[in-house]
């Protein structure tokens, strides 16, 4: 099943399941089903609650909220991760502060879905992975699709919260098959980790979301053929509040080397928060730090040769891990 | 076309047997560029997404020959024929487009971002028209009888930012043009149901000016607008105009989901067929002319080497 599929009919099961989830978002409902085709057959099946709106992505994070202030479960798309940027204010200072403001808990059921990434040529403002910009707001929990981890549950898990969360897709995914590596490595996942490995003790440990799941496995194939280096994958569902369960603590005792790989450029990014975690617990057993493997700083142009250039891919992380370990 | 920054009326002479060779070239140019386009992508030899304006050529070659080459310029996403009216470039742009040597923007912003001179577009909605506002307060001060001209659509006018920047500009008084293209769809989703009341109504509200155009006729289109847009720049107020136009093409490639009879319609009401019958003794030779000149502007951009661009370097790990 394609990862699109899947995430798909999570959305059309939680239709069912939850009468009071509503599904809001620009040119969602059939026949068009959303740009990238995510809630297909959506609004044809529950019409009065998948609605279409016009261009207006502050206010519809704000609908979002006052359907969860009524108690009503709510889910927005919003078309390009980047126009996030005009939901920040209803989401920072809205939202996220509603769950605990006003003296006792509310309870605030929305998620809020974003495409982002490149490697699709849509330009500087079509392109951005903006996860970093919502990283350590209180009650704003942040997830990311992963061709490991089944949506329905994902989605369960966001609402059982009961504070908004936002849930960052790499469109590079959405034709990509759930679930598969190929051997020699394998999958399990655990405590919402999913974890790919080779069997043995690594040589290093690579932590990334699921929009370069693909990537950083192919750079640790090609580090496995060529190098004869032996990673450990580790892909969390939720990305903040970042958490690295005990489970995980002997590949990072073996390995004593951690990379986190994402795809936003540098400057205050997850991976950051991801290393002060890993240095808070393991500090004493590692053989250096964390090391952050990124895109190039800059914009991320349009041209195909120009975009390759500037995304972190396969080569970038092969190179990146193979120098810090080698020298 | 330079005119004067002193409102001189200008004499724009009828249009009985359609509009002139200069600017049916241009249209047709602009219509050759964006099927072109099209070819190139269905092809497999353009990369990304892109937004065609077929349908609405008409409308900015009618507006460039009321504005100064010092105007600013503000486009969108569907911005091919904005800039093709205001600069006679379809080799720079479709070398941006496919990221090839001369790309106007290096091939960094593509399609939908890009500046020259005084013009710029960028593709997130409604986030151009306080930038104008801006830009139209400075005019104001330093160029006064110059303006800040911005296209955008139906469906922007969802965005809050439309409205913030009605009301600063009303307010202070800024010489800032809105040319709305009202295609009657925003992406998937029809005018009807995206927008209340009427953008009329917005602009007034807001104490702005608001003209309807219906006519696809540039010659009339112009005479009817040249005093109201003189009058931008004279008494620095500003001014919504709005077009009754067609999206005849995919809101990007292939999304159309629109009925084959609705979209056939809106072509019989299309400015070429229009034309094609008025002007039918040079229509067929423009028209040739049009396209032969993209043909060969395609093939020697498609065989420039990539664009060159200096501006990001590898700093880590
Ligand atoms: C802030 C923002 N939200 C959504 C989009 C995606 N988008 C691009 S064009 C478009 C429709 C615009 O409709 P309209 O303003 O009517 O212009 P048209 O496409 O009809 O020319 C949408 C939703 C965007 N570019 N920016």
């Amino acid at each position: 099943m394609r990862v699109a599929e899947n995430l798909n009919a999570a959305l059309a099961a939680l239709l069912a399941r939850e009468p009071n989830l509503y599904l809001l978002g620009e040119d969602v409902v059939d026949p068009y089903g959303g740009a990238f085709k995510i809630t297909r057959g959506l609004s044809t099946g529950f019409p009065d609650r998948v609605l279409s709106t016009p261009i207006s992505e502050n206010a519809v994070t704000g609908l979002a909220a006052g359907l969860a202030l009524s108690g009503d479960l709510a889910i927005v798309e919003i078309m390009f991760g980047d126009f996030a940027a005009l939901a920040f204010d209803q989401l920072l200072n809205f939202a996220s502060k509603s769950v605990s403001m006003y003296g006792s808990r509310l309870p605030m059921r929305m998620v809020v879905r974003c495409p982002v990434g490149g490697g699709r040529g849509y330009g500087p403002t079509h392109s951005q992975s903006p996860q970093k910009h919502f990283v350590g707001i209180p009650n704003l929990a942040l997830y990311e699709l992963s061709p490991f981890h089944d949506n329905l549950a994902v989605f369960e898990e966001m609402f059982a919260r009961a504070e908004p969360c936002v849930f960052f897709e790499d469109k590079v995914l959405y034709t990509r098959r759930m679930g598969a590596v190929e051997p020699p490595f394998s999958v399990e996942v655990s405590g919402g980790v999913a974890r790919v490995s080779l069997g043995g003790p690594p040589d290093c440990v690579v932590i990334a979301p699921g929009g370069v799941a693909h990537r950083a496995l192919a750079a640790m194939r090609s580090l496995l053929v060529e190098e004869e280096i032996a990673g450990t994958l580790l892909v969390p569902s939720r990305l903040y509040p970042f958490d690295l369960p005990d489970v995980f603590d002997a590949d990072v005792r073996a390995a004593r080397r951690v990379f986190v790989v994402e795809e936003s450029t540098a400057g205050g990014t997850w991976g950051a928060e991801v290393a002060h975690v890993v240095h808070r617990r393991h500090w004493g057993r590692l053989a250096l730090p964390v090391t952050l493997i990124h895109s190039l700083g800059g914009v991320i142009p349009t041209a195909a040769h120009l975009e390759r250039a500037a995304l972190v891919n396969e080569s970038t992380i092969h190179s990146a891990i193979r120098e810090t370990i080698r020298g | 076309m330079t005119r004067p920054v002193t409102a001189e009326p200008a004499v724009f002479p009828a249009e009985a047997d359609g509009p002139d060779d200069a600017d049916l070239s241009l249209m047709l140019m602009i219509r050759a560029f964006e099927l072109k386009l099209l070819d190139l992508f269905g092809r497999g030899l353009l990369n990304g997404t892109t937004h065609t304006c077929l349908g609405q050529e008409y409308i900015p070659v009618a507006m460039e020959a009321l504005l100064d080459p010092g105007d600013h310029v503000f486009s969108n996403h569907r911005g091919h024929g904005h800039y093709l009216a205001r600069f006679r470039d379809p080799a720079g742009l479709l070398a941006e487009i496919m990221g090839r040597e001369g790309a106007v923007c290096a091939g960094v912003g593509g399609s939908q971002h890009i500046r020259r001179d005084r013009f710029l577009s960028t593709g997130v909605q409604g986030e151009s028209l306080p930038v104008a506002a801006g830009v139209a307060l400075h005019l104001k001060r330093a160029e006064p009888g110059r303006l800040a001209c911005v296209y955008i659509g139906d469906g922007t006018f969802g965005e809050g930012a439309v409205y913030e920047a009605f009301n600063i500009a009303s307010l202070w008084a800024l010489p800032l043009l809105v040319v709305v293209e009202n295609n009657g769809i925003a992406q998937s989703t029809p005018t009807s149901r995206h927008l209340a009341g009427s953008i009329a109504g917005r602009a007034a509200a807001f104490g702005i000016d608001h003209h309807l155009v219906e006519s696809s006729d540039v010659t009339e289109i112009r005479r009817t607008l040249d005093p109201l847009v003189s009058r931008v720049r004279s008494r620095s107020t500003p001014l919504v105009v709005e077009f009754v136009t067609r999206r005849l093409g995919p809101h990007s490639k292939g999304d159309d989901t629109r009925p084959a009879p609705a979209v056939q319609a809106l072509r019989e009401q299309d400015w070429y067929a229009r034309c094609a019958a008025a002007c039918s003794g040079r229509f067929p030779r423009l028209d040739a002319e049009a396209r032969a000149h993209i043909d060969a502007v395609a093939a020697e951009v498609t065989a420039r080497g990539p664009s060159r661009w200096e501006g990001t370097r590898w700093e880590g790990p």
